[in-house]
């Protein structure tokens, strides 16, 4: 049994737990994450791409991964579960046990020669079953950790692996273990599973037909290294499919035949499924068959439209069945409810878009942790517009899809969100610091000495090609004064090697030719700074993954290519230079701009967090839009009242400061420095800057008679009048969705607008019973928890009645006595529909407030067509921008309710907290340096920082780079024309060298 | 020289996230293609010169790889982009200096894209193969560089 104290335990290493673990570890808390497979990455790992950016998931989600596994403050236990728990917030005991790999990860190298010799073949989880792997395997090639697991169910214990593992780490006598935990606090992030079709939908044929597949089968279908490497063939013969149907809310948006609530995702995916079909291949027609298609997030109504433009079609109707029929199609019969006919759509293949149900282990889970789920298995929040964070246990958060359905973005903000929750019951325990480092050897005067290692990677390199050949053909080369094969070179004696070889030698750069620097090279450079040398004097020649395992079968040339690999390396390394990570200090004072519900829970997170916060509103209160809505979708609780109970808690906290009737004028400085001029004069210094201005409605004066008739309003307005009761007891009110919302001029979705129009028709309906309350409506897209159901209460329970327009026939608005006429062509009814209003409510398109336009200009910010902040990375960093020191939250990103926007606003007070708590932000290694004597002043380099990181010099008219928001990715040095600009550790000269060292016979 | 004897220099410049990752991929897969490349890893496509470029066809090289994240994925927001354009510049200078620019490719290789690396090799190699080797004679790069 093993005892470990950690700050806080994360369960799930899926995107969400891990980026809650990266951010508390990033302040110096010691974290551990539970996770019960073997690898870490969860389900987006999984996915081939993601909407609405198509970004690769594997691409973006592995460095975060490899991040995590060396990151010093987290402690990864995988394969392992929790078992029990006592104790109380502060103090958690929790058992946790570890099943045990049979690998020790200490000394697999991940070679995958185990997995060859394994005679077992068994259904590979990872690809939802669609091809095999072994008794012995790793989940997916980026595994992390990158042990291999003996799946003890399925081993035949032949011993083959143990045999052939050349690093002798399988170990079969290695035991499962308890592991006591005692940590502070408790994020749950164990994530999502998807329904199986079968339970509820047994009528869509998938447990009949092999080519009705799910939509995450599908991805790894659509996915590069899934079963048919990414290309879209039928499992049932392996052939090219010439249609393929999508059909939507499988076991979602039905309380009898599954689950009542929208799952929130499907209909992005299934656009971005059927439009990378089509794109991959233009012979494939895809068809989505949908209910409402709900693209609301921030770019995926114009992904939705490129999607149709591309040729995905779209039937609206929830399919009845689908059934093979003679002629060996399948058959998705559906009523079409725009044409009110039930038709057949013959396809090769369907996938289903089935619900995303809770994780099997959430009940169990909740049990042990004393916590509540929902009825349906998702952990239940606190409050679910006011906490929906915290879980009803004090201590334990909550993040991502283990509280309800979400997309990646929005669990990540609540991964951050989670992370600064999870502070609170840490306050007074003692953070990891800077890590204490060895002093370094000063090489600037000393010739080079190179040592290299030529790594057997066991037999992976030495099988495929000839070691001592390249040994021999590097060892004459005058700076090499030391050259070795290691069987290992990351084996811990090879480490000890490393460093009896500069004892020895006085070694001052280092080639190690072996397998990828991707995934070895921070461990041999972490062991050229345990030896006393900058951790940059490190070359790597690829000669496993790009060399010996590529070119396999023919050894000669493999030994040719491994030779100038090497050759390369060498050139390079003598050119290496040491160098520097430079840090500038960032201290503890924030200054957050715009005091809507956003800037308030981010002040009230921040604040205590123990960080100085000085709160910016233009207008003369607290409280932003809160303070003209009436009530919040969608539990219905008072807004006005959730500003007040924000405002007095600000108030109490003494290290906010708040500045009413305020803007800012002038920014200057970056992370650590900002100098900022308000509009009453003063000049205040901070830290970092986050930015929650907000969103609001357009001008409303050009859309359906709404300039100079007071019946006709806003949505807003409309919460206004609510709010004061000023409505006249009136027998008619009609919404219309989408007001200027969808088209050709502002193509977004406004996101909140459906929402917003039911709460205020419920309202309306409960106030005046016997009002008629219409919405006309596009799309209804209710998307989050209890939303869907919402709306169904408000059809069923209010009895208002839903109309359902086109873009391309847009309700009629005019003049009739004292009554607005409206005229609506319903397209389910097919049919014209009159109504006499009294009062006519325009739920209005929302766009960017417009502070945010100058706001980006001082601070070197971009934002997209409506007014809206673009993050440094759509699904990964929602709220940060790309240069440190600045972030955002809620409607400053887009519009949001009121629970995203207080996720985002913890998560963005966790972002900015990064930097402050650590006390300082480093540069890499690599950035670029400019030579003032060379710089001609022409501003190329300016203009291609994608980071804002160079400025011009007006005095001596050259330009000059903030050292710590470079970033190192060598654009402006290719673009200077004056050659002024060296990237280093890429620089010209070390480029140059190995393009010649390639190509010629001479060692440059 | 018969193309069937002449094997191709290659220099492939490939960005650390993606087109890197993507060859390591390969490797992990165990794709087997020509080898005929040598691989210069450079932090992000964008870093890549005309120099660079140029540089690599006056010491002999016979072809010019420069692989980067697809458009959208960079790690750097929109450095391929800059590469994009770069790479059609460069193009045309090429044919300036009077070097078929087919010698010189364009490629997005994601991280998750082993098998299209091993492609992409495969198809370059056999395509400068039937090109033949470039020879200096006659273009803008001929004979020693003597600044």
């Amino acid at each position: 049994m093993k005892k470990m104290k950690k700050d806080v335990l994360v369960i799930g290493g899926g995107i969400t737990g891990v980026q809650s673990a990266l951010d508390l570890a990033d302040k110096g808390y010691e974290v551990v994450i539970v996770d019960k497979k073997p690898s870490i990455g969860g389900n987006m790992v999984k996915l081939d791409k993601t909407f609405p950016t198509d970004d690769c998931s594997i691409c973006i989600s592995a460095p975060k991964m490899v991040e995590t596994s060396r990151h010093e403050n987290i402690e990864l236990l995988t394969y392992s579960e929790v078992e029990d728990m006592s104790g109380s917030v502060g103090g958690f005991n929790v058992d946790v046990w570890r099943r045990t790999k049979y690998v020790d990860p200490s000394e697999c190298t991940g070679c995958g020669d185990c997995a060859d010799s394994c005679p077992v073949e068994v259904p590979n989880e990872f690809d939802e079953e669609l091809s095999t792997r072994k008794a012995i395997y790793v989940e997916y090639p980026q595994s992390v950790p990158l042990t291999y697991t003996i799946d003890y169910e399925n081993c035949v214990g032949c011993g083959a692996c143990e045999r052939v593992c050349d690093a002798e780490s399988i170990h079969f006598l290695e035991r499962s273990e308890q592991i006591k935990l005692n940590v502070g606090s408790i994020i749950i992030a164990t994530g999502f599973e998807m329904m199986e079709p079968d339970e509820w939908r047994e009528e869509y044929g998938y447990d009949q037909y092999d080519d009705v597949v799910t939509a995450l089968e599908y991805e790894r279908l659509l996915s590069s290294s899934g079963p048919t490497e990414g290309n879209i063939l039928k499992p049932s013969d392996g052939k090219a499919p010439e249609k393929v149907a999508w059909i939507q809310c499988v076991g979602s948006r039905c309380k009898q035949k599954g689950m009542p609530y929208c799952s929130r995702v499907c209909c992005m995916y299934a656009t971005k499924e059927a439009s990378i079909t089509k794109g991959d291949d233009p012979d494939i027609e895809p068809y989505v068959h949908y209910m409402d298609l709900r693209a609301y997030g921030k770019d995926f109504q114009q992904y939705y439209e490129k999607a149709q433009e591309k040729g995905v079609k779209y039937r609206r109707g929830r399919p009845s069945r689908v059934y093979k029929t003679e002629d060996d199609k399948l058959a998705v019969e559906y009523e079409d409810t725009e044409k009110g006919e039930v038709k057949t759509n013959k396809v090769d293949m369907v996938v289903l878009s089935s619900a995303i149900v809770p994780s099997k282990g959430n009940e169990k889970l909740a049990e042990i942790l004393g916590i509540e789920v929902d009825e349906h298995g998702f952990f239940e929040s606190k409050d679910i517009l006011t906490a929906p964070m915290e879980s009803t246990r004090d201590g334990i958060y909550l993040a991502g899809c283990s509280q309800s359905p979400k997309d990646i973005p929005d669990s990540v903000a609540q991964a951050s969100g989670a992370a600064a929750k999870a502070l609170q019951p840490l306050k007074g325990r003692k953070r990891k610091g800077k890590p204490e480092k060895p002093e370094e050897r000063d090489i600037t005067e000393e010739e080079p000495r190179i040592g290299v290692f030529i790594c057997h990677c066991g037999k992976n390199i030495a099988n495929y090609l000839d070691v001592e050949k390249v040994m021999e053909s590097i060892k004459d080369i005058p700076e090499v004064r030391y050259v070795s094969d290691p069987t290992f070179a990351c084996s811990e004696d090879a480490q000890a090697e490393f460093k009896d070889a500069v004892e020895e030698h006085r070694l001052n750069r280092f080639v190690v030719a072996a397998c990828s620097p991707r995934t070895h090279a921070e461990l041999f450079k972490d062991t050229l700074e345990e030896i006393g040398l900058n951790r940059y004097l490190l070359e790597m020649a690829n000669i496993r993954n790009q060399c010996s395992w590529v070119h396999s079968d023919d050894p000669e040339k493999a030994t040719e290519k491994a030779k100038r690999l090497t050759k390369m390396a060498v050139s390079k390394a003598k050119r290496l230079a040491a160098l520097k990570e430079h840090e500038i200090e960032v201290g503890d004072k924030t200054v957050i701009i715009g005091g809507g519900p956003a800037g308030m829970q981010t002040a009230l997170s921040m604040a205590d967090a123990g960080q100085e916060v000085t709160l910016i509103e233009r207008d003369d209160k607290l409280g932003g839009k809160l303070n003209r809505l009436n009530t919040l979708f969608p539990s219905d609780i008072d807004a006005g009242e959730l500003a007040r109970n924000m405002s007095h808690r600000i108030e109490d906290q003494d290290n906010i400061t708040v500045k009413t009737s305020t803007e800012v004028q002038e920014v200057e400085g970056y992370v650590g420095n900002y100098e900022l001029t308000l509009s009453d004069g003063e000049v205040i210094e901070s830290d970092t800057i986050v930015l929650t201005t907000g969103f609001k409605e357009i001008d409303p004066d050009d859309f359906y008679n709404y300039e100079g008739d007071d019946r006709i309003m806003t949505q807003m307005e409309l919460d206004e009048a609510l709010e004061k009761d000023s409505l006249e007891d009136p027998e008619n009110v009609v919404f219309i969705n989408c007001v200027g919302s969808m088209e050709e001029e502002r193509p977004w979705c406004c996101r909140v607008g459906c929402g917003n129009s039911l709460k205020n028709a419920k309202a309306i309906k409960e106030r005046y019973p016997d009002s008629n309350v219409y919405i006309l409506y596009k799309d209804m897209r209710v998307f989050g928890k209890n939303e869907e159901e919402y709306y169904a209460d408000v059809q069923e329970q209010n009895g208002v009645i839903f109309l359902r327009y086109s873009t391309e026939d847009k309700p009629q608005v005019s003049e009739k006595g004292d009554k607005i006429h409206i005229k609506v062509h319903d397209n389910l009814l097919d049919d014209d529909v009159e109504i006499d209003s009294d009062y006519l409510v325009l739920a209005m398109q929302l766009e960017g407030d417009p502070s945010a336009s100058e706001l980006q200009k001082m601070l070197k910010l971009s934002s997209n067509p409506s007014g809206f902040f673009m993050e440094a990375h759509a699904k990964l960093r929602p709220l940060e921008f790309p240069s440190e020191g600045v972030y955002l939250a809620g409607g400053a990103h887009y519009p949001k309710n009121i629970a995203d926007t207080l996720s985002q606003a913890d998560g963005a007070a966790s972002k900015a907290e990064v930097p402050m708590m650590r006390g300082y932000t480093k540069s890499v290694g690599m950035i670029a340096a400019i030579d003032d004597d060379r710089c001609s002043g022409c501003k190329m380099c300016i203009s291609v920082c994608p980071y804002g990181a160079i400025d011009f010099n007006e005095e001596d008219e050259v330009a000059e780079i903030t050292d710590v928001l470079c970033k190192g990715c060598g654009s402006c040095a290719s673009v200077c024309p004056s050659n002024a600009i060296t990237q280093k550790g890429f620089d010209d000269d070390q480029i140059s060298a190995m393009i010649r060292s390639a190509l010629t016979d001479e060692v440059v | 020289m018969s193309s069937e004897d002449f094997e191709p220099e290659i220099i492939a410049f490939l960005c650390n996230w993606c087109s890197y990752a993507g060859a390591d991929l390969a490797g992990v897969s165990r794709e087997q293609y020509p080898p005929n490349a040598l691989n210069i890893k450079v932090m992000c496509s964008s870093r890549v010169s005309p120099e660079h470029v140029f540089e690599s066809f006056h010491e002999g090289a016979d072809a010019v790889l420069i692989s980067g994240c697809h458009p959208g994925d960079c790690h750097y927001i929109d450095g391929n982009y800059k590469t994009m354009r770069k790479a059609e510049l460069m193009k045309k200078m090429l044919d300036d200096f009077g070097i078929n620019p087919q010698r010189l490719r364009l490629e997005w290789v994601s991280s998750a894209e082993g098998g299209k690396f091993a492609k992409v090799m495969e198809e370059f190699t056999e395509e400068i193969k039937e090109l033949g080797p470039l020879d200096l004679n006659g273009t803008s790069l001929e004979g020693e560089n003597d600044e």
